[in-house]
């Protein structure tokens, strides 16, 4: 089983940018070489990265001022919701620490076990290797969604999903910011699908690493979470 | 040792309440509330001008040592009230504000062929 033979025309990347324009579009050119349909939404970046996004053949949509990822999010599914023949979303990071072969490999298992949501995990295989105190960080975090949702997932943190368009069309992320995550979570583990987890490979480039989720703001999520 | 408890049950009853009343309640009813609390509140605040002796009377009544703790006290929960009534303002606020910038984000995006618009969105 093998989507290289399949037509990837029903699959939609969408792509949260805020101020990337070093690497964004060879994100984009490297995705559109398998994925043709990339919808870049920048979200208000003071830098030309949307510009470069739209040259490199991304659909791209603009906020007009600055939201947050999750609001990037949901502003992406609503465009791809939008084009009638998508049938597949894929949550994809805009700074290159994704990799293509790993979205190929969610979406095979989607269709292989009829699952709505395939989740990226970096744990279920040992080739990612954060720092020991990201570790820590993703573990709790994982720890607490499991608890709140009713999920059982490994990493709940992962920016790569891929989600089926019955699901797309049911999500509604109102966290603009951080807890948008565990909210996307929370709303799949109410919706009763089918889920499943694949082993991705995160590229940790001393540029994602500048970024990222510190021990910091585990607790702006946590207080995000609890005054929802 | 009674007197003490009496006056930690009220408080934690008030802040429970105002905590609660602040999630639920939306709209007109709930407005006035808050008017007709800001009035009472500044009544009171004359009153006790005039009638310094006010506050000390209302604490031993309620069983704290002295008017002035039962001044911080009431800050305490007016404090409490305001900041979760902002939070909560700032975060319809933000609703909306994203709900419009979405809508302008995605019709001022371009379209791949055939697709039509999203009445969801």
């Amino acid at each position: 089983m093998s989507t290289r033979g399949t037509s990837t025309d029903d699959v939609w990347l969408v792509v949260p940018l805020f101020n990337e324009e070093s690497v964004i579009a060879d994100v984009v050119r490297d995705a559109r070489r398998t994925f043709p349909n990339v919808v870049v939404v920048d979200d208000g970046s003071s830098d030309r990265g949307a510009d470069a996004a739209a040259s490199a053949g991304a659909f791209v949509v603009r906020h007009p001022v600055n939201l947050g990822q999750g609001a990037a999010l949901q502003t992406g599914f609503d465009y791809a919701r939008s084009v009638p023949s998508m049938q597949w979303v894929v949550t994809f990071d805009a700074d290159g620490q994704h990799q293509v072969s790993d979205v190929r490999d969610m979406l095979d298992k989607a269709r292989a076990e009829d699952l709505q949501v395939v989740f990226g995990s970096r744990f279920l295989d040992d080739r990612t290797t954060p720092s020991r105190m990201k570790k820590l960080v993703l573990r709790l975090a994982v720890g607490y969604t499991n608890i709140t949702t009713g999920t059982k997932l490994t990493d709940a943190h992962n920016g790569l999903r891929v989600l089926r368009r019955d699901v797309v069309e049911r999500l509604d992320i109102t966290q603009n910011r951080m807890a948008h995550a565990s909210e996307l979570v929370a709303q799949i583990g109410e919706m009763k699908v089918r889920y499943g987890e694949s082993p991705v490979h995160i590229l940790y480039t001393d540029y994602s690493k500048t970024k990222g989720q510190s021990l910091w703001n585990s607790v702006n999520i946590l207080v995000e979470l609890m005054f929802r | 040792m009674n007197a003490l408890v009496l006056i930690q049950v009220l408080l934690i009853l008030v802040v429970i309440l105002v905590v609660a009343r602040l999630f639920r309640s939306r709209g007109a009813r709930a407005q006035a509330i808050r008017r007709i609390g800001l009035v009472v509140f500044a009544a009171f605040a004359a009153v006790s001008i005039l009638f310094p002796d006010v506050w000390s009377r209302l604490a031993r009544l309620v069983g704290v040592g002295r008017g002035t703790d039962l001044v911080l006290y009431a800050l305490v929960v007016a404090f409490l009230s305001f900041t979760v009534t902002t939070y909560l303002r700032f975060r319809d606020l933000e609703t909306n504000y994203t709900r419009l910038a979405r809508r302008i984000a995605l019709s001022e995006a371009p379209r791949p062929a055939a697709a039509d618009d999203d009445p969801a969105a």
